[in-house]
């Protein structure tokens, strides 16, 4: 048992390493490349956690997760206890354990990061989680309060609209989600790929909160198959979660050649239709063998090892700025780098070329360098003069972001956008329409999913507040 | 899962399906569409919302078997089930009374045609239709588009119907006569014929309305891969349209890009069928 070590010996015990498919392998499958630790690895992972009392490691997670709680009861080999700390404050743990960018939130606050490394928490959130949902039974299900009879519509399947949903059957309102796409999850299915977050997870998740109550209604997109204003007619309160999906186009000639996709597409192709990935799947995909992803972020990432999946030979990274001042998550871009992908920095491309049946050719490129520093800190790039040079490529991604989607809002003109497009909320999630909240993506922009979730657990608050005032 | 009430051949390989899908039927305007999938797995495939019922809460779909996904879908018979039927998509056609107008539908595009052709005569517009086809066997809804129709003009290739050759004779006649030209045109077809009907009234300044029907994912303007170039510029098709310029869209990037997966799916046994009713 662990109650009884001291800080001495907790600090003398060494991070873990969690086991990784072997990079040459991986790369030509979608099989999950974390493996996950072992529980004997996961409780002494815990134990090197020295239970300080500022706990700033939760003051770094946007949903406050009770960290050092569940942590403690992991490395007293409480599974159970460590279970319902982690369920109770974030509904998609499994989810979390896998795609949050730890580096930057918990583990950067770690004490025990100060002078070494800082406790796995990620690691061990994906541990407790995935124990969870193996012992669903055991954990027995979940008290319910009895029905409020009052009724939520959620707009949007991802993880804000999951999350809320969750918040709100817990209450004992009905929910309904009504997502646009024939299956669940936003962009968990449709863009993160199995090699980071396994489908079979996000299944788990939303299994959860059908037994919770919660209706999924798939192919209803809200501003089309109906309307924001029936929604708020049929339900007493509404939630916005229809993410950020809309692309940004490069604005450079030769976009529309055959072979240059945007990364929704790309990435919802192999994904959610299981293009080039699933034998049974009828959704055809240009493979390439020199793919070129522009930018720098976690979607360009997931593109480009996907890419090497599909066969590429040369699956390169295009990106303005350098690699340190890349967005994507630490671990995203060292697992392409040892998967074989290239990485082109301080590059533009301005142009892509084609062949004579219209395919795409070759991609236009300048060399950039750092300049002085701009408004948010991060020196700029500058072309160099004369510097235009040609990649060949059969396929290029653009990977450079995505905008709030018009769909709903252009049939909502009651509901106040920001000059970016995404929908104005207060710090509750309250829109401008009494009743309606909003949050993910869709308030923020392009964000992350723990912000997301954060914004559905606020707002099923909010909601829940103002379905009581009523 | 969405009910299929009935199932009938109207012509080879062309299927009229009625589905019910009460709040589409509800919702749906000329000019939008669905995406439907027969099954798991399969691809997410456009197809026009030919004509609705919103008491039964049923949407009718004109269906061409051209490839693997759509032939699946002709093959659900009455009393089966569609798996997924997302919609209604796009904008609606912009109606309104411009005295004379023209609707031309070649092969499929004829169903296409027909919600358009309908809301147009209900706006009070005398409607002249021309229809085309490979032969008499594939002119589809003539009585039907006849009904709403001050006149009807049927050609095909082989000129078993109507008169022998494409839909732009009928209507080089009709635009060179002023007193039948048409205050708009309305294309639905083949890109090659929009594109010749597009060129044929650009110097008469005819206003020409083309439906385009680029390969779509989502349809919800999320993936970008419909996009087509008009004026220059890239619109979705999915949210910006279905329906453009005819004078500003760029053809033959988009002939260019529906023959993106040629190759992948000539693999398909099924390509035969679909090079027949071309
Ligand atoms: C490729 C990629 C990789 C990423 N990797 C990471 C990562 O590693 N870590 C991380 O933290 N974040 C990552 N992100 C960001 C993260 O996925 C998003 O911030 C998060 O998913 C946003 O959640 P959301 O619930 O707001 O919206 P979404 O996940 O976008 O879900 C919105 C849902 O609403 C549906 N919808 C849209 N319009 C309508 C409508 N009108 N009616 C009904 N339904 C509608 C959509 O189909 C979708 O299912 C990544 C994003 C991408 C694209
Ligand atoms: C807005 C819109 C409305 C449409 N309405 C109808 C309709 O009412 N009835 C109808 O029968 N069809 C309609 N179509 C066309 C229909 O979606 C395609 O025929 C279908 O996607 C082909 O799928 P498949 O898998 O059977 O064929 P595939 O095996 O995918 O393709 C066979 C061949 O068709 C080409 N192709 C693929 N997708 C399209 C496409 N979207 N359009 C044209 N060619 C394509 C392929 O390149 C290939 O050469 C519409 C398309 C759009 C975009
Ligand atoms: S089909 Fe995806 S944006 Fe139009």
């Amino acid at each position: 048992m662990s109650t009884g070590m001291t800080t001495r010996e907790r600090l003398a015990i060494d991070r873990v390493h969690m086991v990784e498919l072997d990079a040459d392998s991986r790369s030509r499958n979608f099989d999950e490349v974390n493996r996950g630790l072992t529980p004997e690895e996961a409780v002494r992972e815990a134990q090197r956690c020295i239970r300080c009392t500022n706990r700033q490691c939760v003051a770094g997670c946007p949903v406050g997760v009770s960290i050092p709680e569940f942590i403690t009861a992991l490395a007293d080999g409480n599974l159970r206890e460590a279970a319902r700390i982690l369920t109770r404050d974030n509904a998609l743990p499994a989810v979390c354990g896998r795609v949050c960018p730890q580096e930057t939130q918990c583990e950067a606050r770690c004490v025990r990061g100060i002078k070494g490394e800082p406790v796995a928490i990620g690691y061990l959130e994906r541990f407790v989680a995935d124990w969870a949902t193996a012992n669903v039974a055991e954990l027995g299900d979940e008290p319910l309060p009895p029905p409020t009879g009052r009724r939520v519509a959620v707009v949007g399947c991802g993880p804000a609209g999951l999350t809320a949903a969750g918040e709100l059957a817990r209450k004992g309102h009905g929910v309904t989600i009504f997502e646009a796409l024939h299956d669940t999850g936003g962009v968990l299915r449709y863009g993160i790929p199995e090699f980071r977050l396994p489908k079979t997870i996000i299944d788990a998740e939303v299994a959860r909160l059908l037994a919770l109550g919660v209706t999924v209604e798939c192919n209803v997109i809200i501003g089309k198959t109906l309307t924001l204003a029936q929604l708020r007619e049929e339900f007493d309160a509404v939630f916005i979660a229809n993410g950020a999906g809309l692309p940004v186009m490069l604005s450079i000639p030769g976009e529309n050649l055959k072979g240059v996709y945007s990364a929704n597409e790309y990435l919802t192709r192999v994904n959610l239709m299981g293009a080039g990935r699933d034998p049974g799947s009828t959704t055809p995909i240009i493979a390439g063998k020199r793919v070129a992803v522009i930018g720098g972020g976690n979607t360009a990432m997931d593109c480009v090892r996907t890419a090497r999946r599909l066969g590429a030979e040369r699956a390169m990274i295009i990106y303005r700025r350098s690699e340190e001042q890349m967005p994507a998550r630490v671990e995203e871009i060292k697992h392409a780098k040892e998967e074989g992908v290239e990485f082109v920095m301080l590059t533009a491309p301005i142009a892509i070329g084609g062949d004579k049946d219209g395919w795409v050719a070759t991609l236009r490129c300048l060399r950039m360098e750092l300049g002085a520093p701009d408004s948010s800190g991060r020196r700029s790039p500058v072309p160099v003069e004369g510097s235009a040079y040609d990649i060949a490529v059969d396929v290029v991604v653009n990977a450079v972001g995505t905008r709030a989607n018009p769909l709903l809002t252009a049939t909502a003109p009651e509901l106040k956008l920001n000059r970016w497009g995404n929908i104005a909320t207060d710090d509750n999630g309250a829109t401008s329409v009494a009743g309606v909240y909003a949050g993910g993506d869709i308030v923020r922009g392009g964000a992350t999913v723990i912000l997301a979730m954060g914004d559905g657990k606020q707002a099923a608050a909010a909601i829940h507040d103002w379905l009581n005032r009523r | 899962m969405f009910d299929v009430i009935s199932n009938e051949v109207l012509a080879p390989n062309l299927h009229q399906l009625v589905v019910r899908a009460p709040r589409i039927a509800s919702s749906r305007l000329p000019g939008q569409f669905v995406i439907v999938r027969a099954e798991a797995g399969e691809e997410r495939i456009p197809l026009t919302i030919g004509d609705a019922d919103a008491a039964a809460g049923t949407i009718t779909l004109f269906v061409q078997a051209i490839g693997a996904s759509t032939q699946r879908i002709v093959a659900v018979p009455a009393g089966g089930r569609l798996r997924d039927v997302a919609g209604p998509l796009g904008l609606p056609t912009h109606i309104r009374n411009w005295g004379r107008v023209a609707c031309i539908g070649g092969g499929v595009g004829t169903a296409v045609l027909f919600p358009l052709a309908k809301a147009l005569a209900e706006a009070g517009n005398e409607v002249t239709t021309i229809i085309g086809g490979r032969s008499a066997r594939y002119i589809i809804l003539a009585d039907e588009l006849g009904a709403l129709s001050r006149e009807l003009l049927v050609t095909t290739e082989d000129g078993s119907l109507g008169v022998q050759g494409f839909v732009t004779q009928p209507l080089e006649g009709l635009v060179a006569d002023p007193a039948r030209r048409p205050g708009a045109v309305f294309a639905v077809g083949p890109v090659p014929m929009m594109r010749a009907v597009a060129e044929l009234t650009r110097p008469h300044g005819i206003e020409t309305v083309v439906s385009l029907n680029p390969i779509m994912i989502d349809g919800t303007g999320m993936c970008g891969g419909c996009r087509v170039l008009v004026g220059g510029e890239a619109k979705f098709a999915c949210v910006d349209g279905p329906e453009f310029d005819g004078h500003l869209v760029d053809f033959d990037n988009l002939a260019d890009r529906l023959a993106t997966y040629r190759e992948s799916e000539a693999s398909h046994v099924c390509r035969v069928a679909g090079k027949e009713v071309a």
